[in-house]
């Protein structure tokens, strides 16, 4: 359970600090730090059994048939980016503490990065792809909503949506890949799938599953060209910034590279796309960085090009590119962290954030400046800093590569000029903020922030040497660890160290710094340059693409969805038509070789006034009364089919649930139109009927090919245990309550659920409450008539024992709990119509909800008590007991979940009926309230 | 019997579906509930059609299919419910929006889909 603690605990804090808005801030801060922390502690009592090589596993079934299952992993990979996600997370959720002001919301801000902070640590830690791809997309919408944090502001919710549009494209491209890949496999376990290169790589779908691939893992690192979202993420406030957008979240894409490595890579076609996707986006990156104002934009796209450079890495040809670009991935955390959040203090202190307005800042705040500058020089790649071993290895690997054969000497050329760039804004970020004269009109006098706003910044920056100086001691065996995850075992001697002797890398890092600096002194030349160039904003393509995508589906669907139901419903019903006709088409004979049962007089006078009901339906459905009789002959001669075809219970069932119904559409038609006018055209007419009567034919053609056929039905089981097993003689009442209780349990839930439906739709409803029926004549002065209340009166006992008697015999002959109710139902609805709502509201004070409640209660229940027992859900127990004088009675648990049947369709039908039955009692223009 | 029996299964899909191709609410509720006779007849007669063998034990020498019954059981009380549904969401829809159109509103006689006797 260890593994499974890991994200657990965070997704609980999540909710637990969702919940700390009533707390003082320290103490939400505290509470939520709290889940990291363990969750940390738990990771390092792991971190042994890793470093010695070992993989943790966990699996818990989930759905075992598809292959679908929770089941988690843990390397050296995963478990160096668990550390990055855990620490990091601490250090920013403590650094959001005093960076948010007082009127933003912090629980709200915690739940969402602690929400994205489980995301993060189930992509890392997933051992089957599926449940990678969910936890990937769960990473997308978390970080939606901390980009949208100050939902107030048009650019916050503008980005927020960029971001989701082009991860969640990319996350759709991954999904669709890692089908694919689970495809070729034979399995979604990444254990098999890592095993497996040879197999991917020698199937014909290996491109596509590829490129796919790549694309999800392109768009959430903020490659070229898809890297657009991640500057206008930056209108999230910055701790997610921090936190996200340069350390975790864009990181989770070159993980899917690293996580792949072993079964995707080694082809020409990765070397190929990632390389140049890579080096196209470290170029394009480290450029656009150089001309950004604002100190967040620089950062952004600094980001995008050290992404790139991790990017190139994977796709270089080399022993030890891998390595580099793990050892690249945490140096480039660390360092991007820590700037992001001295970015944030210096917003906070002054205002602003335009490098324009920002200058001498040293004098102001030194200490934080000295901070930035470590980090700065990190990112720049100097020595002493992480960022420049690193940058050393990515050098020295270029050089060994033979990607573009006798070209690829341009290599390492490029990416010396990129290391320059990267000087040249970092030179920027230096120069222009903390020197370069004096502040121009701030919006705050700058100074110091809070003493503990700088503590997370310092850790990081601590890092940021430590590693940069004393590289063995500090990160050897988390990156050989890592290594050994990525490469698959083989991992080549590799050594890092601050000293290699003079060499070519050197040379080359040397280069790039005189280059930036000199880059940097002449950039008035550079910026008149890039002014220059023909602007292109990604922004507008986005949304000029967007709009064209929105207004191109909203005419495709207006088009077909213009309002009208009828028109969905013949469409609908067309569709059907096909479906339900092609099979008769390809069936030899309608007739079946089944024994034609004789016909007789009755039945056909049944059949005949059956028919006569149904067309005399139609015929006067104009007038809606008489088609609501005729509606009702019809349903008569429904349960007397029954009747005759050996379904007793259903008979009872269908002669009661008639007459409800018949009473609940008379009094619908208190409150509707007694008229349907005459509106439909010929034309729609004969359409109608030419629809109508193919489905008619259909059906009809259907239910005589299956009637004649011979029967081969699973119903021997239910005939031979309902005695032995379910103890009753009633088969369908046995089955109703026992070997299929479960879906008796949701069909009074149901029912259950459309009374309250209907209450809640006849509240506050604003009624017409017609003083005469449709002709103009008055309702009848007496509104009771006598002769039906006191008759009503005295024949309530009565129907209530036979609906009792019919409870009771239910398990052994027709009746149950169904049939009892919906008579005891009628009982009731007879004293509603005989004196009205008023007289019967005085003397039955029931709640018809509270009813409900009880009868599903009573059946969950009962459903639930045989674990009690040790039986699984809804085990039925029977016993007969001798009593004197009565004799031998039967005693069955089904009896109970019967009882809750019952009380459920006796409330749920008085619900319905009294709710509407009550309307008509109120005077007109009334408010009617229930 | 088998002919009448399906026979009788098609005249009620047939009215049903007019029913609920109509444009007035109820009518459309009618032709539910007529439907749903069908159906439930349809669903019975899977168990095929049989004379005096009711599924109660000891009564008869065969019996008929028990299941369909019981499906079809539940399924006419279902159908009670969501007969009941949709009138009262009926009433509630002319009480709110002033007519018992299905669409909502009273087809505009410039526009009227209805009257040009197309789709």
């Amino acid at each position: 359970m260890t593994l499974l603690w890991i994200p657990l605990i965070s997704l609980f804090g999540s909710i637990l600090s969702s919940m700390t808005g009533k707390l003082t801030r320290n103490q939400s801060t505290s509470l939520t730090l709290l889940m990291p922390f363990s969750a940390l502690l738990l990771t390092m009592s792991l971190t042994p059994d890793v470093f010695s090589g070992e993989v943790v596993r966990e699996s818990f079934s989930w759905i075992p048939l598809l292959g679908i299952n929770i089941s988690l992993r843990l390397d050296g990979l995963a478990l160096l980016f668990v550390y990055m996600i855990l620490v990091i997370g601490i250090l920013v959720i403590f650094y959001a503490r005093y960076y948010l002001s007082a009127k933003d919301s912090l629980p709200k801000l915690y739940a969402y990065l602690m929400l994205f902070m489980t995301a993060m640590l189930g992509i890392v830690m997933s051992n089957n792809i599926i449940q990678l791809w969910f936890f990937w997309e769960l990473t997308s919408i978390s970080s939606f909503l901390l980009i949208s944090y100050w939902w107030h502001k048009s650019e916050a919710r503008e980005g927020a949506i960029m971001a989701l549009t082009i991860t969640g494209a990319g996350g759709l491209a991954l999904l669709a890949g890692l089908l694919l890949l689970g495809n070729i496999v034979g399995s979604y376990n990444l254990d098999v799938i890592l095993a497996s290169r040879d197999v991917i790589q020698a199937h014909a779908w290996y491109e596509v599953t590829l490129i796919l691939i790549l694309q999800g893992a392109f768009t959430k690192s903020a490659q070229f060209p898809f890297h657009f979202w991640l500057p206008h993420a930056m209108a999230a406030p910055t701790p997610v910034s921090a936190y996200l957008h340069s350390a975790t979240m864009v990181k989770a894409g070159v993980f899917l590279l690293a996580r792949f490595y072993p079964a995707l890579a080694g082809s020409d076609i990765w070397f190929i796309i990632v390389s140049f996707t890579g080096l196209a986006t470290l170029l394009f990156g480290a450029y656009i960085a150089l001309f950004k104002h604002d100190l967040k934009g620089l950062l952004a796209y600094s980001t995008i090009s050290h992404l790139g450079l991790i990017t190139l890495l994977f796709g270089l040809d080399t022993e030890l590119a891998a390595v580099a670009a793990i050892f690249h991935i945490i140096n480039h955390a660390t360092f991007k962290a820590s700037l992001f959040m001295a970015t944030g203090i210096i917003d906070h202190e002054t205002g602003t954030r335009d490098m324009r307005k920002l200058n001498g800042m040293w004098r102001y705040m030194p200490y934080t400046a000295t901070l930035a500058m470590v980090a700065a020089a990190a990112m720049a790649g100097v020595p002493l800093m992480n960022g420049f071993l690193s940058k050393e290895m990515f050098f020295a690997e270029t050089l060994h590569q033979q990607l573009l054969g006798s070209m690829s000497w341009l290599i390492p050329v490029l990416a010396t000029i990129a290391g320059a760039l990267a000087v040249a804004y970092s030179a920027r970020f230096i120069h222009d903020v903390f020197f370069n004269g004096d502040p121009i009109d701030l919006p705050k006098q700058p100074g110091e922030p809070p003493r503990y706003m700088r503590v997370p910044i310092e850790v990081l920056v601590a890092l940021c040497l430590a590693v940069g100086i004393i590289p063995n001691f500090i990160i050897d065996d988390i990156l050989q660890a890592a290594s050994i995850a990525v490469l698959g075992g083989q991992v080549p001697e590799f050594k890092v160290a601050l000293w290699h002797g003079f060499n070519l890398p050197l040379m080359m890092s040397a280069i790039a710094v005189g280059g930036g600096l000199l880059l940097y002194s002449q950039r008035q030349y550079l910026f008149q340059f890039h002014a220059s160039l023909p602007s292109l904003n990604a922004k507008k393509v986005f949304d000029k693409t967007l709009d064209g995508v929105m207004k191109w589906t909203d005419t495709k669907i207006n088009a077909i969805e213009n309002g009208s139901l009828q028109r969905y419903l013949t469409l609908m019903l067309v569709v059907v038509l096909l479906f339900a006709s092609w099979p008769l088409f390809e069936m030899k004979h309608l007739v079946g070789q089944k024994e034609l049962t004789p016909i007789d007089v009755h039945n056909v006078m049944g059949a005949l006034l059956l028919i006569i009901g149904a067309f005399s339906t139609v015929i006067w459905y104009h007038s809606r009364v008489i088609s609501l009789l005729m509606l009702s002959v019809v349903g008569l001669m429904v349960s007397i089919a029954f009747t005759r075809f050996s379904a007793p219970d259903l008979a009872l069932t269908q002669l009661t649930v008639e007459v409800v119904t018949v009473i609940l559409l008379m009094l619908a038609l208190f409150f509707l139109p007694q008229h349907s006018p005459r509106e439909s055209s010929s034309m729609r007419v004969l359409r109608d009927i030419g629809l109508a009567s193919a489905l008619g034919i259909v059906v009809a053609s259907i239910c005589y090919a299956l009637i004649t056929r011979p029967l081969a039905s699973i119903s021997d089981f239910f005939l031979a245990n309902a005695k032995t097993g379910g103890g009753g003689t009633n088969v369908v009442n046995v089955i109703l309550v026992d070997f299929r209780g479960f879906d008796t349990l949701g069909e009074v839930c149901v029912l259950g659920i459309a009374a309250l439906g209907i209450y809640k739709l006849l509240v506050n409803l604003p009624l017409y409450i017609p003083n005469s029926d449709s002709e103009g004549r008055p309702w009848a002065k007496e509104r009771y008539p006598m002769l039906l209340a006191s008759i009503s009166q005295s024949l309530l006992p009565l129907a209530l024992l036979v609906s009792f008697y019919i409870f009771l015999r239910g398990h052994n002959l027709p009746g149950g709990g169904f049939i009892a109710g919906l008579v005891t139902a009628v009982a009731f609805i007879l004293q509603y119509i005989a004196h009205g709502s008023n007289w019967i509201a005085e003397r039955f004070t029931f709640n018809y909800r509270k009813i409900i409640a009880a009868g599903i209660s009573i059946a969950f229940l009962t459903g639930v008590g045989s674990w009690y027992f040790g039986r699984p859900f809804m085990t039925t127990w029977f016993e007969y007991f001798d009593l004197p004088l009565i004799g031998e009675i039967e005693l069955a648990s089904a009896l109970v979940f019967d009882v809750g049947v019952y009380i459920t369709v006796v409330g749920s039908t008085l619900m319905i009926l009294a709710s509407l039955g009550q309307l008509t009692a109120n005077e007109p223009k009334d408010e009617v309230k229930i | 019997m088998e002919l009448l029996y399906a026979s009788c299964v098609g005249v009620l899909v047939f009215c049903g579906v007019f029913l609920i191709l109509r444009a007035r609410t109820f009518p459309v509720v009618l032709g539910l509930t007529m439907f749903s006779y069908a159906v439930n007849l349809f669903l019975f007669s899977a168990g095929r059609l049989s004379f005096n063998e009711a599924a109660v034990l000891g009564y008869s020498a065969k019996y008929a299919d028990p299941l369909p019954q019981a499906l079809v059981l539940t399924a006419i009380v279902i159908g009670f419910a969501m007969t009941a549904f949709v009138v009262i969401l009926a009433i509630r829809g002319r009480a709110d929006l002033g007519n018992d159109h299905v669409d909502g509103q009273l087809p505009d006689i410039n526009n009227d889909i209805d009257t040009k006797g197309k789709l």
